[in-house]
This record gives structure tokens, sequence and C-alpha cells, in this order.
């Protein structure tokens, strides 16, 4: 008999340890094994379910150091997309209240309750739990609430949460586990005072006054809709904020959020967190201006500096299915094959893929259709649209102007821009300093478009649609052409005519 | 007819010429026409043999003949809306003389307004500012849901938005001024109309009358809402034209009508929390895909508006004055011989718009317009039947009545009248959004029409519904 440590359930054994004498005849097998009930997991379990494929998907949430845990559904449904949104949404209403008075609603300022809204989304998000239980029943997909790792190429064992142990073998094997948030462990007070998204979503409690910690789009966001809330917010940022996205961009994205009052410490690292006796938190950090140390109080800190794929437990070695050394993500090829031929993965697991919900959805169908022999067609990861969801919205599809200008030189790039004020500002006496837009283009005639960036409201329908003519291959001659809706933010993008080059005022004045 | 005149003639035959057929195809592209003879005059282009006898007749041949310096602009845009700015600005930014005339006729209630056209004024941007307001109301509902804590019902207050509203306006109004004394066009707050070719009449609020002259025309003088022609719908009704800046609050309202107009506008005032019905003679949104148009009103429905389906009315009588005050309406059905009466505080009619075309002097001219709908018919460069007369925006035949449409329209236009582009403006697939409480956007056919120019059996259509 193996001895487990608490609750948690270890990995399984090799074949030569002791198993339950079950074990080998109530091993299960399958065409397609799903490792992950996330976007991707589940997507391609699904497809492949409906094309005729036996089925499994398992699905295990790890609780967070702080103990939160859910249900069925992934990172998206959640800690992540879902429950950020509504709380985004919350945070915008919040604004809206304020907007009110100027249109004629007598409204005096109303203060926010955090216990209504996340008993509110956290009951939604149940909701969609049981919605994609109800779903893979539907769809005759087995489902097992366990914790998986190989036992070798075609064999996992799964491990529930009352210990029981159960054997799946499968002919295909798809991996979408994920990621989760990484700890800055190596920060004395990191694990235990801290919390990250994970634990966020689920607070039944306010979190009280804030410090976030990171740059990537879940710190922006998460601050954002904090300071929406009414909370008091900062954000520690080591070095430059939305790696990787267009950074005029980012930049305006963190001005917008500074004007509505969120903190910001720019260049700054923490290096202890301490609980004071009244239970707040004592946060000690470097800051490079000063050379010297500063602390701070908050009620809560909040790590959001990157998430870690989930392989480390999955026991890769025994299937032989090889990580990149640096994100120990798992490599991948076209077909998301991995380095064993019946082995695959998808979503943010899988090494170079953008890690996006609707991506992982759709290269989760396409597998599935692909292992069903129903099509040959491959994930096409090129000019996928994606939108950041801080208080003033950030949607782009295509290049950043840094990447066009580092592939084809600034020469062969035209940048056309323009600062628009959304109608609805006006009567409300919103400031639109950071509502702007910009089209990355080719020099040469037709000008194809190569990136298009919006910041302002509601930045991702506009950019959704936006996004169809990107991937048709749109020109600026085609843009040109293009009539605009009246009166709409988004109609500014077809009207877009100042190139960065002319040098001239890019404000937007009148109809 | 030329030598007649002692007019000298520059001739090119095309089949004796090396590139005949090309240059053939571009006068196609720029003119239009693919026959001979092809003539121009001072160039303006006549047209054929039958055109350049008839003006000729006229008297517009001699006029063209006449030196260019006989006009005073280049060019006189009559309508200061979104079309005739756009025009005008950019023909002024091409280094042409350029004037604006525009002037509002007073609704009958008695209501104005400043330069800028419907869009501006009494229709886009107030539209969607109120539109606005009452998502706003829709918004503090869900609020609460999201946690903010307030408990008691909001009230709306009419006289804030509407100041709010006109203070915006009044900003636009004056940024259009200073945007055309920048660019150096002449605006004139002035009625213009036609007395003989070339020449305008331009009279000012104070009766004063003055004349100008110019090579090239373009007619941008839009629409103004219709009245049904029933007793008391000129005394007792308000149109779009007076909402916007209605200074009081419209209190229970009765919407005649169905078109856009009538079902934002319906939509908007119940969002602010008043009691609107909507009037409808027979089916919502003609023109645009019916499966859309009744999802868009029965979610109003299930928000409070009130329809009465298949009435017309057949008379408003006021039966208390006051700001607002109180009317009787009464009203018959279509089917058969029920009549109803009801008591409303405002009735607003929106039945359709009507070209200013009527009374701007075209007759005096010759140029064409189309008896039944006021609407002016041009070629696809925008050309009236005269050839120096040019159209853009709501009153063309046939084309969209969207600021959009007619702002790029303008712009094209000017290019090719003065910097000799060829690129036409394109109307098809142009998007187009409904802003009623749960908004409609649409770009290209509507169902019924995809049916109709491609046959069902080769279309598929896919839907979703989705709950945001």
């Amino acid at each position: 008999m193996r001895h487990l440590v608490g609750s948690v359930p270890q990995t399984c054994p090799g074949p030569s340890s002791h198993l339950s004498p079950l074990s080998s005849a109530g091993r299960q097998n399958y065409d397609l094994l799903v490792i992950g009930g996330g976007s991707g997991g589940l997507a391609c379990a699904k497809e492949a379910a409906q094309l005729g494929k036996k089925v499994a998907v398992v699905d295990y949430v790890e609780p967070s150091p702080r103990g939160t845990r859910w249900g069925l559904g992934g990172t998206c449904v959640n800690v992540g997309c879902i429950p950020k949104k509504l709380m985004h949404q919350a945070a915008l209403l919040g604004g809206m209240v304020r907007d009110a008075p100027h249109y004629g609603w007598a409204l005096q300022p109303v203060p926010h309750d955090w216990t209504t809204m996340a008993e509110a989304v956290q009951n939604h998000v149940k909701s969609l739990n049981w919605g994609h239980r109800v779903q893979l029943q539907d769809r005759k997909v087995t489902y097992f609430n366990i914790k998986a790792s190989f036992v070798d190429a075609h064999m996992v064992c799964g491990v529930s949460k009352g210990r029981k142990e159960t054997l799946l073998s499968a002919e295909h094997i798809v991996i979408a586990t994920g990621g989760r948030p990484r700890y800055p462990t190596h920060i004395e007070g990191a694990l235990e005072y801290g919390i990250t998204s994970d634990d966020l979503f689920w607070l039944k409690e306010s979190p009280g006054k804030t410090l976030v910690v990171g740059a990537s789009y879940v710190a922006l966001e998460c601050a954002g809709f904090l300071t929406g809330l009414g909370l008091d917010t900062t954000v520690m940022i080591r070095s430059i904020p939305l790696r990787g996205f267009d950074q005029q961009m980012s930049s305006l994205v963190t001005e917008y959020m500074a004007s509505q009052g969120t903190r910001f410490l720019r260049g700054c690292t923490p290096s202890r967190v301490q609980r004071l006796p009244d239970g707040q938190l004592q946060v000690t950090w470097e800051d490079p201006s000063s050379g010297k140390e500063d602390t701070g109080t908050f009620n809560t800190v909040l790590w959001a500096i990157g998430r870690i794929p989930e392989t480390r437990s999955l026991n890769l070695e025994k299937a032989g299915v090889h990580t990149s050394p640096t994100s120990q993500k798992i490599l991948v090829d076209a077909q998301e094959t991995t380095s064993v031929p019946h082995i695959y993965a998808i979503g943010d697991v899988a090494e170079g893929r953008p890690e996006l919900t609707p991506t992982a959805i759709m290269a989760g169908k396409l597998l599935a259709q692909r292992l069903c022999g129903q099509s040959s067609d491959v994930m096409d990861y090129e000019n996928v649209p994606t939108t950041v969801f801080t208080p003033l919205e950030y949607g782009c599809v295509g290049l950043s102007e840094e990447e066009a200008v580092a592939r084809h030189g600034e020469e062969h790039v035209e940048v056309y821009h323009a600062y628009y004020k959304p109608l609805e500002f006006t009567v409300a006496e919103r400031d639109a300093s950071q509502c702007y837009i910009k089209m990355v283009c080719l020099r040469k005639p037709p000008q194809l478009v190569l990136g298009l960036h919006f910041l302002g409201p509601n930045a991702g329908e506009v950019t959704q649609g936006f996004a169809l003519g990107i991937k048709c291959g749109a020109s600026y001659a085609q843009v040109m052409r293009t009539v605009g809706i009246h009166p709409t933010c988004a109609e500014e993008v077809a009207k877009l005519r100042i190139s960065k080059r002319s040098g001239l005022d890019p404000t937007v004045t009148g109809c | 007819m030329f030598s007649s005149l002692g007019v000298e003639c520059n001739i090119l035959e095309l089949d004796q010429v090396d590139d005949g057929a090309n240059v053939q195809e571009v006068l196609s592209e720029i003119t239009n026409q693919r026959t001979v003879p092809n003539i121009f005059v001072n160039k303006v282009h006549m047209g054929g043999c039958d055109r350049t006898f008839q003006a000729h007749q006229s008297g517009l041949l001699q006029k063209l003949l006449q030196e260019d310096s006989a006009y005073e602009y280049d060019l006189i845009v009559i309508g200061g809306g979104s079309g005739g700015l756009a025009c005008a600005q950019e023909a002024a930014i091409l280094g042409k003389k350029v004037m604006v005339l525009d002037f509002v006729v007073p609704t009958p209630q008695g209501t104005s307004w400043g330069l800028g056209g419907t869009c501006v004024n009494v229709g886009c941007v107030p539209k969607k500012l109120m539109h606005q307001a009452a998502l706003l109301g829709q918004e503090l509902k869900d609020a609460r849901k999201f946690g903010w804590e307030y408990s008691h019902q909001v009230k709306h207050n009419w006289e804030t938005m509407i100041e709010a509203i006109q203070n915006h306006i009044g900003s636009l109004n004056w940024g259009y001024r200073l945007s055309l004394r920048e660019k150096a066009v002449t605006y004139v707050n002035s009625y213009g109309e036609f007395v003989e070719h070339h020449k305008i009449k331009a009279t000012n609020r104070k009766g004063q009358e003055t004349y100008y002259t110019a090579r090239k025309f373009v007619l941008a003088t839009g629409q103004r809402p219709r009245y049904l022609g029933i007793p008391g719908d000129k005394e007792y009704c308000i149109t779009s034209d007076d909402l916007f800046s209605l200074p009081y609050c419209p209190g229970k309202t009765l919407v005649v009508g169905a078109s856009y107009v009538a079902l934002e506008c319906g939509g908007f005032l119940a969002g602010i929390g008043l009691d609107v019905t909507i009037m409808v003679r027979s089916i919502l949104l003609r023109g645009f895909d019916q499966e859309m148009a009744e999802k868009v009103g029965s979610y109003m429905e299930q928000h409070g508006v009130k329809f009465l389906r298949k009435f017309v009315p057949v008379m408003v009588q006021q039966l208390e004055k006051g700001s607002p005050g109180k009317l009787k309406v009464v009203a018959k059905s279509t089917e058969g011989p029920e009549t109803i009466e009801e008591i409303y505080n405002t009735v607003l009619l929106a039945i359709g718009r009507a070209s200013c075309t009527r009374k701007i002097g075209l007759e005096k001219i010759g140029v064409k317009v189309n008896e039944k709908s006021g609407k002016i018919p041009v070629n696809d460069v925008e050309q009236t039947n005269v050839p120096y007369v040019y159209a853009v925006g709501d009153i063309l035949e046939g084309k969209l009545e969207l600021t959009p449409i007619a702002i790029q329209a303008g712009k094209l236009l000017a290019r090719r009248l003065f910097a000799g582009s060829l690129e036409k403006c394109d109307y098809v697939n142009v998007p187009t959004t409904v802003f009623t409480p749960l908004e409609y956007g649409c770009c290209g056919l509507s169902e019924e029409k995809a049916i109709e120019v491609h046959r069902k059996e080769n279309l598929e259509v896919r839907l979703s519904i989705t709950q945001p």
C-alpha cells in the first residue's frame, strides 16, 4: 500500500510497484484521452466525440497555495477570461454611474460592495462548470475529476481527491493542462502572504488596498478593475508594461490607468513581504531611482508576474514528451504533435502558441478533425486578434509597430494614426487623451495592413470586425474605401489618413 | 453649329488615331458615354449631339463659351451638411474658390439650428447621445447586480440632458464655422435657389437678397421630416427636428412610424423612463432584413415599449396647452373599421423624410427631379442631367441616406472636379447600424434581398443565438 501525504494525490507509481488488484482489470481504453478540461481540451474532446470517437477527459484543479479550487472548464471559465471580464464590467459600470448624472440621471456617487459582485460572478462561473459537465455528458465524453500523470507513452494514471486510482490508456493523447500563476518563491513571504489571479476571483471579501506586482496584461487588467471598483491600487513594474505588445500602445494604457488613480511604481522589485500585527501586509522593495529600500502597507499583495505551464507533475519523461528547457512548455510542431507521434499538446501548455482561449479551442477542434481523418487543416496562428481589458481597452491584431519595423525596415513601413474622442465621452466630460488608433502598413502600394491597434471603449468588439479584414489581406487602399458607421469609434479606423511620417497633428476634429 | 457661332473647335477623330480605342475607353470612364461625338466645352463635358443642341437651346452653351472669369466662384455648394461641407472643404484644400450656403427653414414649431446639417444638429449626434442616456439607465440597473450600492429608483431629468447635448452640438456648429474659415471657404447663412444658369439668389433671415455665380454647383440640401397631412399634424405634432432641442420633457409619447428614426426615438424615450407607444402602419424597418427587424421590435416590446400595429392616425386634437400639453389622437385600423382614441402629451411623427429639392429653382435650369420622391437622379459621378450641377447626400435617387456616404461622395466629387481624380464613390456593402435599445448592425444583403438576387437554393444562412 502506498503512503499518501495529506490529501494531495501523489503521482502514480510505475508498473513495477504495488498496485491494487483491480487496476489492471479496471484499465480503460479510449480512442482519445484529453488531459485537461479547459478551453482547448474540452473543444478537442467534444469535437472528437461528435466525430464518433470514444473520448475521455481528465481534469483536476490543484488547489492554490491559498486553498482556492474550482470546477470543470479550465482557466478561462474559472480564473481567467470570464470572471475577469465580469469584474472589468463591474468597474466599467462604476464609470457609467459617474457619467449618468451628466446625461440627466439623478444619482449621487455610490459605493461598491465586493461581496455582492463576487457572489454573482462566482455563481455564474459555477453555472458554466455545470454547463460543461452537461455538455460532456450529452456528447458522451467520459469525464474524470482526477489528477493525471503518464505511466508510459500510452497509459496515464489518474488519482482522485479521495486517492482512488484509475488507469487510462488511449490511442491518442492530447495534453491541454494549461498553466498556473508563478510565485516569486525567492521573495520572503511571497508564498505565505501573497495571492494570485487564481484566488482573486474567488475572494468573498474585498481585497482592500492592493499591491499588484507585475506588468502582464493580468496585472494591468486586475489593477484596472480594482481601481475602478474604488480600491486603493498600486502596480509595481520591474521594467516595461505589457512586454511583447506594442510599446507605444502599452504606455498609453498605463497612462490612462494612472489618470484614473492607479499608482505605478516603475523599476521597482519587491524583496520581502511581512505580516503586521494588525493583519496588514508590509512590502519592502528596491527603488533604483533613489537607490534605497522603500516600504508600503497593503491589505493584499497580488502576484501577476507570469504563468508557468502545468507540466511538472505529468511525468512527461515516462512518455518521452520533450519540453522547452527555458519555458518548460511542451514542444510541438505545426500539427500540435509532440516528440511522441501519438501525443499532442494544445493551448497554453504548448510552446510558441498564443496564450488565448479562442486559439486553443480552434486548435483543439482542428486537431480532433485531423485525428478522425476529417480534415488535414492545420491551425493558423497568424493575425490572431486579442484585447487587453484594461480600464481603457486595447485591441490589436497583427504586428506591433516595432515588429513591423524589425521585419521590414522603417523606410518600408507606413503608420497611420489618430487621436479621437468617443462621442459618449463628450457629454460625460471624460478625458479622451489616450483614445488612439494606429494602423501599421507596408509603404508599397496597395499598402498591406500589417497591424491594427485600437485603444478605446469596446476595443474587443471593434478589433474583432477588422480582424476579418486583416485575415483577408486588407490593404490600406481598401480601408480607405470602407465606409464608416456613424457615429461610432470604430469608424475612426476607416478614417485614418494622417501618417506618422508626415508629422501632421493626428487629432480628429469634428465630423 | 459651332462654326455658325464662331467658336473654335478641336476635333479628334478616334478612328484616325493609333490609340483611338484607348481614348474611347478613358472617355467612357470619365463621361459614361461610349458614343461619338463626345463634346467638351471649356473643360465641361456636354455629352453627345442631342445634349449639345439642347444646351444651345437653353442658353447654357453660350454661358459655357464665356470666359471662366465671368464666375465669382469655382464652386458653390448649396447645403452645409455632411455631404456639402465635405465637398466644399475638399475643393478648398485643392485651391478652389468655394462658397457654402446653409439655411435652416424653421420647423412648424419654430425650431431651428446652426451649421452642420441634419447629422450634427437633428440626427446622428443628438440621437446617439440620447441613446447613450437611455443605455446608461439600463446600465445603472445592471450596476446594482455588480455590487454598486444604491436602493432608490433613479429619476431622469430631461432638461439636464438636453442642455448637455445642445452644448455639444453648439461646439460642433462652431467647429465647422472655424474649419470653413481656416480653409477660406465663404460661408453664407442664406437660403439658396437658382435664378438662371450658373447663378443663384441667396436670401438671408432678414429677407435681403444677394446673387452669386459659380462654374460648378453641388446640391446637398438634404431632407426634412414628412408630415401626415391630417388635421392637427403641423400644429400639434413634433418631429425629430424638434425632439433633440425640446426644452421640456415630452412625457407620454406616441411615435408614429416604423422607420429607424421612429424606433430609435421610441427606444431611447422609453429608456429614460417615459411611457412610449409606437404606431406602425405595416412593417418595421422597411428595406432592412425583416427577421432582424422583428427581433429589434420584440426586444423593445419586452422592455416596455408599446406597439400599435396596423394603425394610422387620422386626427390630432389639442386638449390642453402646455409644456407638454395634452393631445388626443384618433387612429384607424388599416384592416377594418376599428378606430381607437388615446391621449398623449406628445406626438412624434417619424414617417419618412422629404428631399429639399422642390423650392430651390431647379426647374429654372432644367435639373431633373423625380416628381414623386423629390430625389435627384445622378450618374455614377454624381452629376445631374445639367452638366455643371452635381448632387450628394440624402437627396440622391437610389443611394443611401447616410452621413459617411455623403462625406465620401462629397470628397471624391471634389477630387474628380478639381484634381483630375477618376475615383468614384462605391455605394456597395456599406455598413450601418440602427441604434435601437438592442442595436442592430448590418452590412451587405438582407436575407430577402439575397434570395431575390441569388435564389434560395444557392444560399446558406448560419445563425447563432448568444447571450452577452
